[in-house]
């Protein structure tokens, strides 16, 4: 293929979630303060504690800076410019069943293709969808709560499962944590918080869709996953958002707590808007999640496939404190244009017997910049615990880079750590031998891409494995020259 | 029509002239087989027939099934039936053979503006080829090429011949590596695809694979340079004489 056609091929092929819904919108005016803060929680009307916790958060915040020690270059955040709330629904109205949502907005979600009708769903995954700053709706919730599963917006647990909100609201990732976690404590809108019964095998996929659709929102949704002893429970969050030529703000803070046996898989498909290919617009996408498994024997899988957003900032993280815990790690980040990602994962070795995986997949295409960075800390009274990492970069082309910054400390010496990494080019071998057998240049990529995650990719449910597939085979377009 | 017609064909590899005028002709229906020392430029002529881009071509012509090949990205040279089993085929990573191949199938089939096959056919029928090679079940599943064997390697470049169906397929040392038994089968498989309408062209240091698939015509590659051409017996001749005899008379 010559460079005239691929340039007009990646020009006539876009992003495809990058339409705005036009709708009637209560949004705060831009700029943060307590009196902002206040706000929002009225609003939600939360009780007390909720508006005490921010503030706190918000008061830490103002103290913190922000901070610049990854790889990712960006122009200064102008926090004073970004509006901390945007509902779908009118003032102190909140989305009671279906029929009083806006026709609009449920157009969006099944241009999304996620259907919101119950009916339409897909068979076994019950989603909600947080729309800017709000929880729309969330289905299968009635046969969810026969077994004891509580899923629901992060609004309506604070309302109604306060209890439970209080106790483990900021015991991972407490209000002060790190700058984007602190700002996330004081002004997070909505999320999705889960809770698993006792015993109980959560027997559908639940799943979030997250959708940035107002211009200047930041988007501060907070997911808070709890499985309680012997449950289970695998979940999915996706993201996408409008095509803007000016840079949104995506701050969320995710936490899993997994008690005696129990077991967490968080997958993420993330597609946030990556910006245009000369680096114009886009999601800066900085993130804390961290799960911990709280107790004896407990198991928590990350993964995630990364190709949306103008700059991925995450560390999906696990405390390993019950012995015999389980924590995984499994990542494909693609960069393309002029996307940045600097993410990884830490697993923190706490309880004796415990055990990490590490499974990195980069890709860089264009100017794309991709980083690994990792941490695996072993601590003193972990003895016999044990970590594979392996670290895996992909370069397309020639302008674009790979680094891994794996970092080890280990206190104890019956420890076991193993890191592997490696770097490849695609190879014009590969490239030829596949097009000798009848694929163009793009589907020569696109199939040796799809190897090189394969087996990131196999941890997702089948349905979303196929879809993440397809997001790579999008973002990757016009990437070979 | 011919099925292929290379007329003094020279070409360079890194600014190396490596072919320097090769003429060969081949009717539907025709076998020509290919010999020549190490580093005379016969894996070059198969890579520049596929359209392997650091192989440049400095003069002459090749025509497939009479259009300009120069003119046909490797791609579309496969699709309109050009098949190149490779000498060193390349591992990929995390790609089943299924997928390749279903790839390829359906990349050949939308060259011909056929419709794909359906999953199960196309499945059961590849299960069917894979037998006929000895390749177990589970092959299928394997990543390309990836830990195979020697011998392996080239039962899968079979595979996929016998999958794709080529009407001009270049046959680069198929046969290295193989054991008695699998060079048995695998001259079973190339000789089961022999008709009026395909041309093969076979690229081999032994004449073993010679009296299996008896080739018209044998061409002596030297030097950039076909300096004799015989009939079958010819691979013998070679064999008991070496190059060393030709190589002088052509220097
Ligand atoms: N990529 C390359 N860079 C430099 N030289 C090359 C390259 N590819 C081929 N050559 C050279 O071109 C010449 C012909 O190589 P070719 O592979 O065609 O030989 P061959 O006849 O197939 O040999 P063999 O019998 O060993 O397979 C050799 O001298 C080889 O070193
Ligand atoms: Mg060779």
């Amino acid at each position: 293929m010559n460079d005239a056609t691929i340039l007009s091929s990646a020009l006539s092929r876009s992003y495809k979630h990058g339409f705005v819904t036009s709708i009637h919108a209560d949004t705060l005016p831009e700029g943060l303060d307590e009196a902002v803060i206040q706000q929002i929680s009225s609003r939600k009307q939360e009780p007390e504690f909720m508006l005490a916790w921010r503030l706190a958060a918000y008061r830490h915040w103002c103290d913190m800076t922000e901070p610049h020690w990854s790889s990712v270059r960006y122009p200064p955040i102008d926090y004073q410019g970004i509006s901390y709330y945007s509902s779908p629904f009118a003032k102190n109205q909140d989305a009671v069943a279906l029929e009083d949502v806006d026709p609009a907005l449920l157009a969006t979600y099944a241009k999304l293709g996620i259907p919101l009708d119950e009916r339409l769903s897909l068979a076994g995954v019950a989603v909600d969808a947080v729309f800017d700053s709000v929880s729309v709706a969330t289905t299968h919730q009635k046969k969810l709560a026969q077994l004891g599963i509580i899923f629901c917006s992060m609004s309506e647990a604070v309302r109604e499962h306060s209890e439970l909100v209080r106790r483990y609201l900021g015991s991972v990732v407490p209000a002060g944590d790190n700058f984007f976690a602190a700002l996330n404590a004081a002004v997070f809108s909505d999320g999705t918080f889960c809770y698993i019964p006792p015993g109980v095998r959560c027997p559908m996929e639940l799943s979030t869709y997250f959708r940035i659709n107002a211009a200047r929102t930041g988007q501060f949704e907070r997911t808070l996953i709890i499985a309680d002893r012997n449950s289970y429970v695998s979940y999915l969050e996706g993201c996408t958002a409008p095509q803007r030529d000016r840079h949104q703000l995506h701050a969320a803070v995710v936490e899993l707590i997994a008690l005696e046996g129990a077991e967490i898989n968080y997958a993420t498909v993330q597609n946030w808007y990556p910006g245009d290919a000369r680096g114009r617009g886009g999601i800066y996408n900085f993130v804390t999640k961290r799960g911990e498994c709280r107790e004896d024997r407990a198991r928590i899988s990350w993964t995630q496939v990364e190709t949306g957003s103008a700059i991925t900032w995450k560390y999906p993280s696990v405390i390993l404190r019950g012995a015999g815990s389980i924590g995984r790690f499994h990542s494909v980040a693609l960069t393309h244009h002029y996307q940045q990602a600097d993410t990884g994962t830490k697993m923190i070795h706490i309880g004796r017997d415990t055990h990490s995986t590490i499974l990195s997949k980069g890709i860089s295409a264009g100017h794309g910049h991709n980083a690994y960075r990792g941490l695996v800390k072993v601590l003193a009274g972990a003895n016999g615990a044990r970590n594979h990492s392996q670290c895996d970069s992909l370069l397309l082309g020639s302008e674009c880079s790979a680094h891994t910054y794996p970092c080890i400390e280990v206190r104890n010496h019956s420890a076991k750590v193993e890191h592997e990494a490696t770097t490849s080019r695609i190879g014009e071998e590969q490239l030829f031998y596949c097009r000798q057998r009848g694929l163009t240049r793009e589907e020569a990529v696109a199939l040796i891409v799809n190897g090189f995650c394969q087996e990131v990719l196999r941890e997702l449910p089948m349905e979303f494995s196929v879809e993440a597939r397809k997001l790579l085979e999008v973002n990757l377009e016009g990437s070979v020259g | 029509m011919n099925i292929l017609e290379v007329r003094d064909l020279h070409v360079s590899v890194m600014h190396k002239p490596v072919l320097r005028g090769v003429d060969l002709v081949l009717h539907g229906g025709g076998i020509h087989a290919i010999m020549g020392p190490n580093g005379s430029g016969k894996s070059t002529l198969a890579h520049v027939l596929a359209g392997r881009d650091d192989a440049q071509v400095t003069a002459g012509t090749m025509l497939y099934q009479g259009m300009d090949v120069l003119a046909m990205t490797p791609e579309i040279r496969a699709g309109a039936g050009m098949f190149l089993a490779f000498q060193n085929p390349v591992e990929i990573p995390g790609v089943s053979n299924v997928r390749l191949l279903k790839e390829a199938s359906n990349a050949h089939r939308r060259y011909l503006q056929l419709p794909e096959m359906d999953a199960m056919t196309f499945r059961s029928q590849l299960q069917d080829r894979a037998r006929r090679l000895g390749l177990a079940d589970d092959w299928l599943l394997r990543a390309v090429n990836v830990g195979f064997s020697g011998g392996e390697k080239k039962r899968n470049e079979l595979l996929q011949m016998l999958v794709l169906e080529p009407h001009l397929a270049i046959l680069d040392e198929i046969d290295s590596g193989l054991d008695i038994d699998a060079l048995t089968t695998v001259a079973e498989g190339i000789n089961s695809l022999r008709d009026a309408q395909r041309a093969m062209l076979l690229i081999t240091h032994y004449p073993r694979l010679l009296d299996l698939v008896v080739p018209d015509k044998v061409h002596v590659l030297i030097g950039g340079r076909i300096v004799l051409t015989g009939g079958p017996e010819l691979a013998g001749q070679l064999e008991a004489r070496g190059y060393g005899w030709l190589a002088e008379e052509h220097s």
